[in-house]
């Protein structure tokens, strides 16, 4: 890196942070394969725990505002999550909600249709592979000899990134297209106007069916519901007509597609489109506009169909939600 | 105090809220716990307006349209019909009661039909007590 011109203008810093993460939002970050070159050319990467060997104090060492981007993926699920969301922020000028997770809550985010004892409960007693006749809990301290041990508390919902800390913007996806994350990446290097902030980046403001290439009819009929493995796909006509829930109505575009076009239905990543505040409401909103029934006896056994609507409706979005959880 | 729930209703122009309007006029008594919003369709009520009565504290949601079959645009109350049925199942595994949401035919002529419901709606969200729905909003904020 320290070979590069000297004349260039000089790098920004960057870091990557996971919460709760699967760590698929950071590989796509190393996905942009050799465009790395042109990434670490123009940045330097100040933190980034799954690459770097950098540690906390490093960045709480650091000047406010002294990283220029900060890309936080994962929900905000603990106590660690949470303090790190608050000092990146203070140390960063530009604090980007990366992927599902930091942006609706994501697949941990599904956490909120339990709370910690429910989760602790499965997890640490009834699971069929646990023996712990001791109910032997996690403690966020825990006094040995030589003195205490800390973990960091598990809290009782899963929040987005917005829901803890103020964000600049965010970029959606499970994971982001890594093409979005290198548009967005550019547009702030190279100093380009940038989008007023609260925005969401590298995704369209429109829904994914307006990119969708299957062959669609104005008015959609649906009488029966169907799960992608109860049926064949005939590869080439709109999954909702065919009776598999597609979460496209509701989702933003931007991501090309990628799952349709590899013959599964959309699972709503990407988040509502622009104004949409809830992505369940708009596809509950959408899907009634199908259901081929007046008769209220017939729609409740169509509805009865779909299997989970919660889980499926917010698949990836349940604390960024009107709901945000579940009432225990 | 005496507990007194707060229900938004979401009224369509043609026949529901002619039927509520009806009984005022007829200077019927029922409980001032219904407050009505007057919407044109029965179809328009966006599961959003549901989510977010409740959202900013609504203890229970009322949506009226016009008899099936009555609809001024024709399928308007039949599209509220399919929404109502997705919400319930999805309000249920929320775990928020399912008499918090209630679908009632009213035309502009069951002005007493709509008195009795707003008595009887308001009687079943009172023994369901407090919707938690923002209580729990706000502790996560």
């Amino acid at each position: 890196m320290e070979a590069n011109d000297k004349k260039a203008k000089p790098k920004i810093k960057m870091a990557v942070y996971w919460g709760a993460a699967c760590g698929g939002c950071c590989v796509s970050v190393l996905d942009v394969h050799e465009a790395l070159f042109d990434v670490v050319a123009a940045a330097d990467l100040v933190f980034w725990p799954i690459a770097l060997d950098t540690k906390y104090k490093d960045v709480e060492a650091m000047a406010d505002g002294e990283i220029d981007l900060t890309l936080y993926n994962g929900a905000v699920r603990n106590s660690e999550n949470e303090h790190i969301a608050h000092l990146l922020r203070k140390k960063s000028k530009i604090l980007v909600a990366y992927g599902s997770c930091a942006h609706m809550g994501g697949i941990p985010g599904l956490a909120n249709f339990s709370n910690r004892e429910g989760i602790f409960e499965r997890v640490y007693q009834t699971s069929e592979s646990t023996v712990n006749p001791d109910r032997v809990r996690p403690q966020p301290v825990t006094k040995v000899k030589e003195g205490e041990l800390t973990i960091p508390e598990f809290y009782n919902d899963v929040r987005t990134l917005d829901q803890v800390t103020d964000v600049d913007y965010y970029l959606p996806g499970c994971p982001p297209q890594t093409e979005r994350l290198v548009e967005v990446f550019m547009a702030i290097v190279t100093g380009a106007e940038l989008p007023p902030k609260g925005s969401v980046v590298g995704a369209l403001e429109k829904t994914q069916c307006d990119e969708c290439t299957r062959k669609k009819t104005e008015n959609k009929k649906i009488k029966e519901f169907k799960r992608p493995i109860d049926f064949v796909d005939d590869g080439e006509t709109c999954f909702l007509e065919q009776g598999v829930i597609c979460m496209g109505p509701a989702t933003r575009g931007g991501c090309g597609y990628r799952c349709i076009e590899g013959n599964a239905p959309c699972r709503g990543c990407y988040g509502p489109p622009a104004d949409v505040p809830d992505p369940g409401a708009r596809m509950m909103s959408a899907i009634g506009t199908m259901i081929d029934s007046n008769d209220e006896k017939e729609i409740q056994k169509i509805v009865e169909q779909i299997a989970d609507p919660a889980g499926t409706f917010y698949r990836f979005s349940l604390p960024g939600s009107i709901l945000r959880r579940k009432l225990l | 105090m005496e507990y007194h729930p707060t229900i938004v209703s979401f009224l369509c122009n043609w026949c529901s809220y002619t039927g509520a309007d009806l009984a005022g006029t007829s200077r019927m008594k029922y409980a001032p716990n219904v407050r009505v919003i007057r919407v044109m369709c029965s179809g328009r009520v966006d599961p959003t307006f549901v989510l977010t009565a409740f959202e900013e504290g609504a203890d229970g949601v009322l949506i009226c349209g016009c008899h099936p079959g009555d609809c001024h645009y024709h399928e308007g109350n039949y599209k509220c019909l399919r929404r109502y049925k997705l919400l319930q199942m999805y309000l249920q595994q929320m775990g928020i009661e399912k008499d918090r949401l209630r679908l009632a035919w009213i035309s502009a002529s069951e002005g007493k039909q709509f008195a009795h419901l707003a008595d009887e709606m308001t009687a079943a969200v009172k023994a369901l007590g407090p919707c938690k729905i923002k209580e729990n909003i706000e502790t996560l904020s």
